[in-house]
């Protein structure tokens, strides 16, 4: 479902000398439906950097990143955005929405972009804030008031309201309780059942023993160090 | 936002160039709009965003190549060409422009239920009765209250005029609106509420828009793509994220970096 071919990356910093910072290079991978796999390696090793660049948040500088039928890495905008709509999901580890806007609307706004009425949209949105504990008072509130691990939360459950074949989850189970993160461990497994291909990053070892088929260091994808 | 597959581009501007004197407005600007989309552009004064947004809306007229749109009759037409009836035709019916300053894109001498019904005779509706109904629905779709329909504007506030210069515009239902800092000169409070409007009339309407302004906050939120801009030039372009949080130019890497964080 995701396959990424001889990728690399490099920064170019323009206002601080023209300054060429290559991050990664020659990465290879691939995730089968109904695969999770985990990044791993050091901070700043570049798991962020990948799971952006398979988003189309970061651009590559060369190789390829096949998401179903799309190269992410030669994808136009529109061609993105539609990938984005229909196939590749992303739970970051912020909550970015517009201001006033009800949770509940929140969480239900990705079925709602693919078409689902919005009665059956705004239902699975309940079932999954109601699973993730969120507090049904606060549902018709925006969660740009909430505390943290609330936001996480809205943010998971937005991340999983769609059953998007391909799922991107970075740190999901980071500062949730017990309880919450049984679900959310419940939620993958659920995902990874009717075959969803999940590239995660866990600092939770053991979330990421109990959910991932695979681990991957990405410490491998780092350029020789240049003198 | 649903089915854009089957369609072509709303609004194809072809390498388009617009000079004052020997100074340049902007040049070599080409893009694809497609239904559905918002697209952002952005630059620091001066740079040319609104020139651009002027000569694709008919405002003003490019020097130099073509701005097809995709009419409903004859498909896509260059409205650089066209003859001024028809561009005033496309002006009232498929086009909206939001100004940055409410007072441009609103008669103050009359009643905020006469802003939003003169759109709608200017497309024929006559029936008295229907057009207060509709101005009353928009009204309140804008977050005004019904019972300042009789108001005028010069009565509103700065957040009100915007609003209602929005229903103004957004009532005969256009396919295409143009909108240069629509969120500039209001508080905070006030943006989001008008952004979360926005936003949500987009999604129901099926809009599409292209929205100027220097505010990267209210382009992360409403644009689907980024133009970057300086000097009359387009120096980047894409997905608004992507820009954003992966700028490629000097300049764009500059304005990011300049955005004071809260």
């Amino acid at each position: 479902m995701i396959r990424i071919e001889n990728l690399s990356k490099t920064f170019t910093l323009h206002n601080q000398g023209g300054a060429v910072i290559p991050v990664m290079t020659g990465a290879e991978l691939a995730v089968a439906k109904g695969e999770c796999i985990a990044l791993t390696g050091a901070s700043g090793a570049g798991k962020s950097t990948l799971m952006r660049m398979i988003y189309g948040n970061y651009l590559a500088a060369s190789g390829h990143i096949w998401v179903g039928e799309v190269d992410v890495a030669a994808a136009n905008p529109r061609e993105i955005l539609e990938l984005r709509r229909h196939t590749l999901g992303y739970v970051s580890q912020f909550l970015r929405v517009v201001p006033r806007v009800p949770t509940l609307e929140v969480v239900a706004e990705p079925l709602l972009s693919v078409g689902v009425a919005k009665e059956a949209a705004l239902e699975r949105a309940r079932d999954l804030l109601g699973r993730l504990n969120i507090p049904e008072t606060l549902w018709s509130l925006s969660p740009t008031t909430f505390s943290g691990g609330e936001q996480q939360r809205v943010n998971i459950a937005r991340g999983f309201a769609h059953d998007y074949p391909a799922l991107l989850l970075d740190e999901p189970t980071a500062s949730l309780d017990a309880t919450n993160r049984e679900v959310v461990l419940a939620l993958i497994e659920e995902a990874k059942a009717r075959g969803a291909a999940i590239i995660g990053i866990f600092h939770d070892e053991a979330a990421r023993d109990r959910v991932c088929d695979r681990v991957i260091d990405v410490t491998g994808y780092a350029p020789p160090r240049a003198a | 936002m649903s089915n854009l597959q089957e369609s072509g581009p709303l609004l194809s501007v072809r390498d388009v160039a617009k000079f004052y004197g020997a100074r340049v407005g902007c040049r070599d600007v080409s893009f694809d709009l497609w239904p559905g989309e918002v697209m952002g552009i952005v630059g620091e004064s001066g740079s040319g965003k609104t020139t651009l947004l002027n000569c694709l809306a008919g405002q003003l007229t490019p020097d130099h190549g073509e701005v097809l749109f995709d009419t409903r009759t004859d498909g896509l037409k260059d409205t650089v060409r066209m003859s001024e009836p028809e561009r005033r035709m496309l002006r009232r019916t498929d086009w909206a422009f939001v100004h940055q300053h409410a007072h441009e894109g609103l008669r103050m001498n009359v009643s905020a239920g006469g802003n939003v019904g003169e759109r709608l005779m200017a497309v024929g509706a006559r029936n008295y009765g229907q057009i207060r109904e509709e101005a009353l629905d928009w009204l309140g779709r804008v977050e005004i209250s019904g019972e300042r329909i009789d108001d005028r504007p010069s009565a509103f506030s700065g957040g009100m005029r915007q609003r209602l210069q929005i229903a103004r515009n957004l009532v005969t239902g256009p396919r295409l609106v143009f909108m240069d800092e629509p969120t500039g000169g209001l508080d905070v409070s006030v943006q989001a509420r008008l952004l979360d409007l926005l936003r949500g009339l987009v999604r129901e309407m099926g809009l599409s828009a292209i929205i100027v302004t220097h505010d990267l906050a209210v382009v992360r939120l409403l644009a689907d793509r980024l133009m970057v801009m300086k000097g009359g030039e387009v120096v980047e372009a894409g997905l608004t994220d992507q820009v954003l949080d992966d700028p490629q130019h000097g300049y764009t890497q500059l304005l990011v970096s300049s955005v004071l964080q809260v």
